[in-house]
């Protein structure tokens, strides 16, 4: 059972459908117990990162992430619940994030020719070879966002261009980012979605 | 770098894709699974689904056909088609879509853009604009009600009207080309997207391979819609893209 934080944070419909189509049972849940219990926890998000980490914490959930990430479970974030596994963001001021990944979130920088939220398909390089995630290498996946990670190097395992060099997938051990959103990048959205759940059922997060 | 998209657009009513789409291996030609599944495998970038009834009655038909269209198709998939109020773009959010388009409410109450971009974020509200050429007046004329309704408004000027109050794209529809196969209205879309800093999406008028090659090699637009070219098969999108890609444009 993959277990999704229900924090009220917009769509997860999609990412459970996508999780069901892979034959993943899922729950949806607040539950710190249902949390510990399951065999991965997946983040979601859409919105602003600090109306997301009050949300969080008025479900007392910041801690039961934070033990959670800490002790070995895996634990996937997309898009904005990807930005909130980081130290701390600066979108409207700055807000402390769940600390689990090393680095903070800033604002896509904005030009005549790099437009604001990044919103389409972009193009990934892998940045780890031995990534159960390669296959994303030369892939588009599906972007909606105005912040990226700027994150230490050995964190990065995709990327893509936007202006700048944007993380595209992020890991430290059992903890997992994807800034695009798999339940809506096409056949490439999936297979990352089942290289996790692969990686889960391993229990194998040795590639980084 | 962000890819150009390719959006084939579908007329739905009661569920059911309507303008018979003609694809070999569709058994049933109406059925927007199916078509959205054939769409997917064809390199569809994103779909828009928009609905010709447009009752309330046709509203809930429509939130259940998402349901089943995003249990199966996992790309971006935009609604319009009577979306006047902020619960019907909820009700459509829900159901699976990722963005909802908005044309004749806007222009009767902008807020509306306002209210939905507040509540979802600007990249939920797509606006519609249909507009055409005015000889007299020199320039574009927005209309609304499918084209029925002429407006006073001035297409470049409601555009950036649309974008202040939170339009996250907007997707032009020239009534002057659409249905002519004679290309993408360009002067327009140079227009429009000079004056916003949105994606903008072209449709109206895409005949041939060498449309999309021209609208985006001529215009900064994001997308390039249509319908009846590829839903009669004239097109793939499979060889406009590939078209594409040896000229250089970006595409998935």
């Amino acid at each position: 059972m993959f277990a999704i934080v229900d924090y009220d944070t917009g769509n997860t419909r999609n990412l459970q459908k996508a999780l069901t189509y892979l034959n993943v049972p899922t729950c949806l849940t607040a539950d710190p117990q249902t949390l510990a219990a399951a065999d991965a926890v997946i983040l979601p998000g859409v919105g602003a990162f600090a109306a997301a980490m009050d949300a969080l914490r008025s479900r007392q959930l910041v801690d039961v992430l934070q033990q959670l990430g800490r002790h070995g479970k895996p634990l996937l974030g997309i898009c904005l619940g990807m930005q909130l596994l980081f130290e701390s963001s600066s979108e409207y001021g700055e807000h402390a994030g769940l600390g689990l990944l090393q680095g903070r979130v800033a604002a896509l920088p904005a030009s005549p020719k790099v437009k604001v939220p990044q919103m389409g398909w972009n193009q990934n390089v892998i940045r780890q070879s031995n990534s159960p995630f390669a296959s994303i290498d030369a892939a588009f996946t599906y972007f909606v966002h105005s912040y990226y990670a700027v994150c230490p190097e050995d964190e990065i395992v995709a990327t893509v261009e936007h202006g700048v060099t944007v993380p595209s997938i992020v890991q430290a051990k059992n903890v997992i980012g994807m800034q695009f959103h798999p339940e809506k990048s096409g056949r490439v959205g999936l297979a990352q979605l089942a290289a996790f759940k692969e990686m889960v059922s391993a229990n194998d997060f040795s590639s980084n | 770098m962000i890819a150009k998209r390719i959006i084939p657009c579908l007329d739905v009513a009661d569920g059911r894709v309507k303008k018979g789409v003609n694809f070999v291996h569709l058994t049933d030609v109406g059925d927007p699974v199916a078509i959205a599944s054939a769409y997917q495998q064809q390199g569809a970038d994103e779909l828009v689904f928009l609905d010709i009834a447009a009752t309330n009655e046709h509203r809930q038909t429509m939130a259940t056909m998402v349901e089943k269209v995003s249990a199966q198709v996992f790309m971006p998939l935009t609604i319009g088609g009577g979306i006047s109020s902020v619960a019907d773009m909820q009700r459509m959010l829900r159901a699976g879509a990722d963005k909802t388009a908005i044309n004749s409410a806007a222009v009767a109450d902008p807020a509306l853009i306002q209210a939905g971009a507040r509540k979802f974020g600007n990249q939920c509200i797509v606006v519609a604009i249909d507009t055409a050429w005015d000889a007299t007046s020199q320039t574009y004329r927005v209309y609304t009600h499918g084209g029925r309704q002429a407006t006073d408004l001035d297409a470049v000027d409601w555009a950036k009207h649309a974008v202040a109050l939170g339009a996250g794209e907007l997707l032009v529809t020239s009534m002057d080309r659409d249905g002519t196969k004679a290309g993408f209205d360009e002067r327009l879309y140079r227009l429009i997207s000079a004056a916003v800093p949105v994606p903008v999406i072209a449709s109206g008028g895409a005949g041939r391979v060498a449309d999309f090659v021209s609208v985006f090699k001529n215009t900064p637009v994001d997308g390039a819609l249509a319908a009846s070219v590829f839903h009669y098969g004239e097109l793939t999108i499979g060889d406009v893209k590939q078209t594409l890609r040896q000229q250089g444009v970006v595409v998935r």
